[in-house]
C-alpha cells in the first residue's frame, strides 16, 4: 500500500470510529447511560477529521457543543469521552462537563464550548498568547453558521486581522443553527465574505470532501504558522442527524436530508479508493472490527469507571492553591 | 501619591518583573486610560505590552483569558463595570468555568479592572456598582480597594493568582492622596479590616463608602457613639470571621454599600450575620444601599440615589438608640 493510500485508508479509520461511536451514543441516550443533551456529528466528520490532520501536537483546538468528533479525531481516548458522558471520573473533564464539555490538556483541547460564538474570543486569546511567546503555533478554532450571527465573531475576525493572530477558524457550516436555516438568519449566506469584509483571508471547501478538506486546511495552517495572520476556512457539510435527541427536525425535508446522505463523506472517501478497480470490501470490514472493538473497549471503561465522590463537590471552582470558598 | 498612581505603580512593577504580563483595553495606550490610570506606560513598555483595542469587550476580554490559559498574565482594563456587561458571556461562561468543566485542567489566571460607582454626574450608563452582581458568580474573586496600599497591593496579589479575579476601583477614589509604605508589595486578600475600631455598632462597607463611613464615624464619636468601621476589601469569598467578630463585640450592624437594595451584597452580609451571629445582635440588621433607580444625571437626584455621610450617621444614630 503506497503512503497516499494508507494515509486514506487512516482517514476512513478516524471518520468510520467517529461515526460508530456516536451511533453508539444515540443507543446509549436511549437507554438513559447518556443525559443532558447530546449532539451528534453525524454527517460531518469529514471536517473535523480532515481538518485536524493539518495541525501539530503543539497546535491548540477551541470547539463547539458538537465536539465529539473534534475529541476523537485529536487523539483523546474514545474511552475518556465516553466516561465523560456517563459521568463517571474518569473522563476526559472527570464527570464536569459531559458531552459538551470535553477538555484535555495533552492534547491542548479547550473544550467544548457551548454558548454559540463563545470560544472565539478564547481563540484569539490564545493565539495572542502564542504570538507573544514567539511560539509558531497554530490555534483552530471550531464553530457553525449560527455563531457567525453572534457579535462576538464580528469582533473576533476584526481583532484577529488586527493583530495578526495566528488563528484557523473553521466554520462547519451546516447550513442550520440548530433549526434556522441559513438564509433565515444570514443577509449574506457567502459566509466567506464576511471575514473577507474584516481582511481576514477566507475559502469555502466541500466540507464533504475529507481530502479535499485536509488539503484547504494544510495550505491555510501554513499560511496562518508563517505569521501572516487568521485564515477563515468554510467548510459546507451537513448534519444527518437531529440537532440534538430533542428535535423532531420540524423545520427540514426529509427529502433535502435523504439528498445530503447521497454525499455521505464515508461512502464518498471508500468510492475514491476504488476508482483503480482494486475492490477494498475486505479492508473497510477489517477496519470497522478495529472500530468496533475501540468502542466496545471504550463502553467498558465508561461502564467499569467510578463515581466522583459528593465530599469532592466544591473542588474545581478554585485552583487547590487559591481560596477555597 | 494618588490611588490612580498607586495602581499605575503596581502594573509597572508587575510589568517589570514578568514578562508575562501586559495590559489590554480600551485607551490605555495612546490615550493613557479613560481615567488615565496606564498614563505613561505605552512610551515605556511599548505596543506589544500595553495593548489599546477596538471596542470590543467580549474579544478582548476574552482573549484576556484565552492568553491566560495560554500562559501569559493579562491584566485587562474595562472602562466602567457597566461597559463590562457586553463581556458577561466571557466573564460568566467562560473565565468563571473552564476550571470546573475542564475537571481541574484548565485554570484562568486573568486580571480584570474596571471602574465603578456613582458620584460623577454620569448617569444610569456609567455609574452603576455591579461588583455585588459579581459576588454572585462561584470561579472568580471579587476585590474592590478602598485604599492607596490596597489598590496597589490587591492587584500584585490578583497577578499571583491561578483563577480569575476582578478589582473593582470606585472611580470616585483615583484623585484620593495619601502614601504608600516603601515596602509595598503584594497584599493579602482573604480578609476584611476593621479600619476603626469602635463598641456601639459595626458599619460594614467597601469602596468609597468606606471613606463615607469613616467621616459619619468621627462626627458620631464628637456624640459619644463609637462605631466599629469594616472594610470587606473582598466580596467574593466573604471574610464571614472578621464580620461576626466584629458583631459579637458591637451587638448591631449596619451595611453600607452602593449597589441596589434588593438581591445585593448587603442582603447577603445580612443574610450571613442572622444565620451566624444572630445572639449577638441587640437590633436588627439594617442596609443603607443604592436606591432602586437607574442613576439620575441630575446632582442632587443622584445624592439622593447613594448612602452620604448624613445618611450613614443617621442611621447609625436612630439605630444605637434603639434597645432592640
Amino acid at each position: 500500500m503506497n503512503g497516499v493510500r494508507e494515509h486514506r485508508f487512516d482517514l476512513l479509520r478516524q471518520m468510520l470510529l467517529i461515526r460508530r461511536f456516536e451511533e453508539k451514543c444515540a443507543e446509549l441516550y436511549t437507554q438513559q447511560k447518556i443525559r443532558g443533551f447530546l449532539h451528534l456529528y453525524i454527517g460531518e466528520e469529514a471536517v473535523g477529521v480532515g481538518v485536524i490532520q493539518a495541525l501539530r501536537p503543539e497546535d491548540a483546538i477551541v470547539s463547539t457543543y458538537r465536539e465529539h468528533g473534534h475529541a476523537l479525531a485529536r487523539g483523546i481516548s474514545a474511552g475518556s469521552v465516553m466516561a465523560e458522558m456517563f459521568g463517571k471520573q474518569e473522563g476526559c473533564s472527570r464527570g464536569r462537563g459531559g458531552s459538551m464539555h470535553l477538555f484535555n490538556a495533552k492534547k491542548r483541547f479547550y473544550g467544548g464550548n457551548a454558548v454559540v460564538g463563545g470560544g472565539l474570543p478564547v481563540a484569539i486569546g490564545l493565539a495572542l498568547a502564542d504570538k507573544m511567546r514567539r511560539q509558531p503555533r497554530v490555534t483552530c478554532c471550531f464553530f457553525g453558521d449560527g455563531a457567525v450571527a453572534e457579535g462576538e465573531f464580528h469582533e473576533c475576525m476584526n481583532l484577529s486581522a488586527l493583530w495578526k493572530l495566528p488563528v484557523l477558524f473553521v466554520c462547519e457550516n451546516n447550513r442550520y443553527a440548530m433549526g434556522t436555516r441559513l438564509d433565515v438568519s444570514h443577509s449574506q449566506t457567502d459566509l466567506t465574505k464576511k471575514a473577507a469584509a474584516y481582511s481576514v483571508p477566507a475559502a469555502a471547501v466541500d466540507g464533504m470532501d475529507v481530502v479535499a478538506v485536509e488539503e484547504a486546511a494544510r495550505s491555510a495552517t501554513e499560511r496562518v504558522r508563517s505569521g501572516e495572520g487568521p485564515f477563515f476556512l468554510e467548510c459546507r457539510t451537513y448534519r444527518f442527524r437531529a440537532h440534538s435527541m430533542y428535535d423532531p427536525e420540524l423545520y427540514r425535508e426529509k427529502a433535502e436530508v435523504e439528498e445530503w446522505k447521497k454525499r455521505d463523506p464515508i461512502p464518498a472517501l471508500i468510492r475514491s479508493l476504488e476508482t483503480d478497480g482494486t475492490k477494498v470490501d475486505a479492508d473497510v470490514a477489517e477496519l470497522e472490527r478495529q472500530v468496533a472493538k475501540e468502542i466496545d473497549e471504550a463502553i467498558a471503561f465508561a461502564e467499569a469507571g467510578t463515581w466522583e465522590p459528593v465530599e469532592d463537590l466544591l473542588r474545581f471552582v478554585y485552583s487547590d492553591k487559591g481560596l477555597s470558598t | 501619591m494618588t490611588y490612580r498612581d498607586a495602581i499605575r505603580e503596581a502594573m509597572r512593577k508587575a510589568l517589570k518583573a514578568d514578562d508575562r504580563v501586559f495590559l489590554m483595553g480600551e485607551d490605555v495606550g495612546r490615550y493613557g486610560g479613560c481615567y488615565a490610570v496606564s498614563k505613561g506606560l505605552l512610551a515605556e513598555f511599548g505596543p506589544e505590552r500595553i495593548r489599546d483595542t477596538p471596542l470590543s469587550e467580549s474579544a478582548f476580554v476574552g482573549a484576556g483569558i484565552g492568553a491566560s490559559l495560554g500562559g501569559m498574565r493579562p491584566i485587562v482594563e474595562i472602562m466602567t463595570c457597566n461597559f463590562s456587561l457586553l463581556a458577561l458571556d466571557q466573564i460568566v461562561n467562560n473565565a468563571a468555568t473552564f476550571l470546573h468543566m475542564s475537571g481541574g485542567q484548565f485554570n484562568v489566571p486573568v486580571v480584570i479592572r474596571m471602574a465603578t460607582g456613582g458620584g460623577r454626574q454620569l448617569a444610569a450608563q456609567h455609574s452603576h456598582s455591579l461588583e455585588g452582581w459579581y459576588a454572585h458568580i462561584p470561579g472568580i474573586k471579587v476585590l474592590t480597594p478602598a485604599t492607596l496600599e490596597d489598590a496597589h497591593g490587591m492587584l500584585l496579589t490578583a497577578l499571583q493568582d491561578p483563577d480569575p479575579v476582578l478589582i473593582f476601583e470606585n472611580a470616585l477614589l483615583y484623585n484620593m492622596e495619601g502614601e504608600l509604605p516603601p515596602d509595598a508589595g503584594p497584599i493579602e486578600i482573604d480578609h476584611a479590616r476593621v479600619r476603626r475600631p469602635g463598641r456601639d455598632i459595626s458599619v460594614i462597607t467597601y469602596g468609597n463608602s468606606l471613606w463615607k463611613a469613616l467621616e459619619a464615624a468621627r462626627t458620631l464619636a464628637e456624640k459619644g457613639i463609637e462605631a466599629e468601621v469594616v472594610d470587606l476589601r473582598t466580596l467574593r469569598p466573604l471574610d464571614d470571621r472578621t464580620l461576626v467578630e466584629s458583631v459579637s463585640r458591637t451587638h448591631r450592624a449596619l451595611i453600607v454599600d452602593e449597589g441596589w437594595r434588593s438581591g445585593g451584597i448587603s442582603a447577603e452580609i445580612s443574610a450571613r450575620l442572622m444565620e451566624q451571629a444572630l445572639y449577638d445582635l441587640d437590633a436588627p440588621v439594617e442596609r443603607l444601599c443604592g436606591t432602586e433607580v437607574p442613576m439620575p444625571y441630575a446632582a442632587h437626584m443622584e445624592a439622593a440615589a447613594i448612602p452620604q455621610v448624613t445618611t450613614i450617621s443617621a442611621a447609625v444614630e436612630r439605630m444605637v438608640a434603639s434597645h432592640g
